[in-house]
C-alpha cells in the first residue's frame, strides 16, 4: 500500500492524484503503527496514540493542501503540475 | 491460537486494502481513485476494528471517510470538468515510479524479515483493558505516559491550519 502511495506520487501529474497518494501512504503507516503494537507490544498504547496524533495531523494536512489547490485553480485554471511552475502571482 | 475464520477475514480485508489502493493510483479518472481512496479507507477501519481498536476504527471513519474524502471529491468536482480523463501516463514515468515502488518495497520488507524473531512472536491474548476512560487518562494525563503535550501541540497546529486555510482560500 506504501508502494501504491510512492508509485502513484511519481508518475501522476494531476495534484489532486498526488494528494490521494499522499493519503494512502499516511494510512499504510497508520496500519503499520496499529499493527506492531497489536502483535509485538501488547498492552502497550503507544502505537495507538501515534496513530491518533498522525489521523488528526493528516487531516490538518488535507485541509490545508485543498485550500491551496483550489486557490491555485481559481488562479491558474487548472491543477497539472507541468503546467504550474511557479506558485507566486 | 486465532481460529481459521479470523485468519480468512483478515486475508480478505488486506487482499481488499493491496486491491483498491493498486486501483486508486492506477486509475485514470480521478473521481474513480477518489472513490478507490474511501474503499481503501473502510478497509482499514475495518482492520482496526478486527485488532479491537474500536475508538481508533471510529476515528478513521469520521475523519477520514467522512471528513478527508468529501474534501477531496469537492475539490475534484471544483477542479476538473465532469468525464475528462487524465493524460496517457509516459512510460518513462511509470518504470521511474515502478522502480522507486519496488525499491521502497523492497528495502521494508527486508528490515522487517531481518528482524530476528519476528516469525516467532506468540500473539499474547489481549490483556489491557482498553476502555474510552483509560483511553480518556492516557490522552490527558501528565505522568510519564500521558500524552496531554502532544495533545495540544496538535490542538494548536490544528487552529494554525484552520486560520491558514481561511487566509488562502479568502478572495482577494
Amino acid at each position: 500500500m506504501f508502494c501504491c502511495g510512492v508509485y502513484g506520487f511519481i508518475t501522476r501529474k494531476n495534484l489532486i492524484a498526488i494528494l490521494i497518494s499522499l493519503e494512502l501512504m499516511l494510512n499504510a503507516v497508520d496500519i503499520n503503527f496499529v499493527v506492531f503494537n497489536r502483535f509485538l507490544y501488547p498492552g502497550q498504547m503507544e502505537g495507538m496514540m501515534f496513530t491518533l496524533f498522525a489521523i488528526a495531523i493528516a487531516a490538518a494536512e488535507t485541509g490545508l493542501a485543498i485550500a491551496i489547490i483550489v486557490n491555485l485553480f481559481r488562479w491558474a485554471r487548472n491543477i497539472d503540475i507541468r503546467d504550474l511552475n511557479k506558485m507566486k502571482l | 491460537m486465532e481460529s481459521v475464520g479470523s485468519i480468512v477475514m483478515y486475508g480478505i480485508i488486506v487482499a481488499a486494502i493491496i486491491i483498491f489502493s493498486i486501483l486508486a493510483v492506477t486509475t485514470r479518472r480521478i473521481l474513480r481513485s477518489a472513490t478507490y481512496l474511501l474503499f481503501t479507507l473502510f478497509a482499514t477501519a475495518g482492520l482496526y476494528f478486527k485488532l479491537d481498536y474500536e475508538f481508533l476504527g471510529a476515528v478513521q471513519i469520521a475523519v477520514y471517510a467522512g471528513g478527508i474524502v468529501v474534501l477531496v471529491v469537492f475539490a475534484i468536482l471544483l477542479t476538473t470538468k465532469p468525464g475528462d480523463a487524465s493524460a496517457q501516463l509516459t512510460s518513462r514515468r511509470r518504470l521511474f515510479g515502478g522502480i522507486a515502488a519496488l525499491a521502497t518495497l523492497a528495502a521494508v520488507g527486508y528490515a522487517v524479515l531481518s528482524r530476528p524473531g519476528f516469525w516467532c512472536t506468540v500473539c499474547k491474548p489481549f490483556d489491557m483493558q482498553l476502555t474510552m476512560n483509560n483511553l480518556g487518562e492516557v490522552l490527558l494525563g501528565t505522568e510519564k505516559f500521558g500524552y496531554l503535550l502532544p495533545f495540544e501541540a496538535v490542538s494548536v497546529l490544528l487552529l494554525a491550519c484552520i486560520i491558514g486555510g481561511v487566509v488562502i482560500a479568502r478572495k482577494r
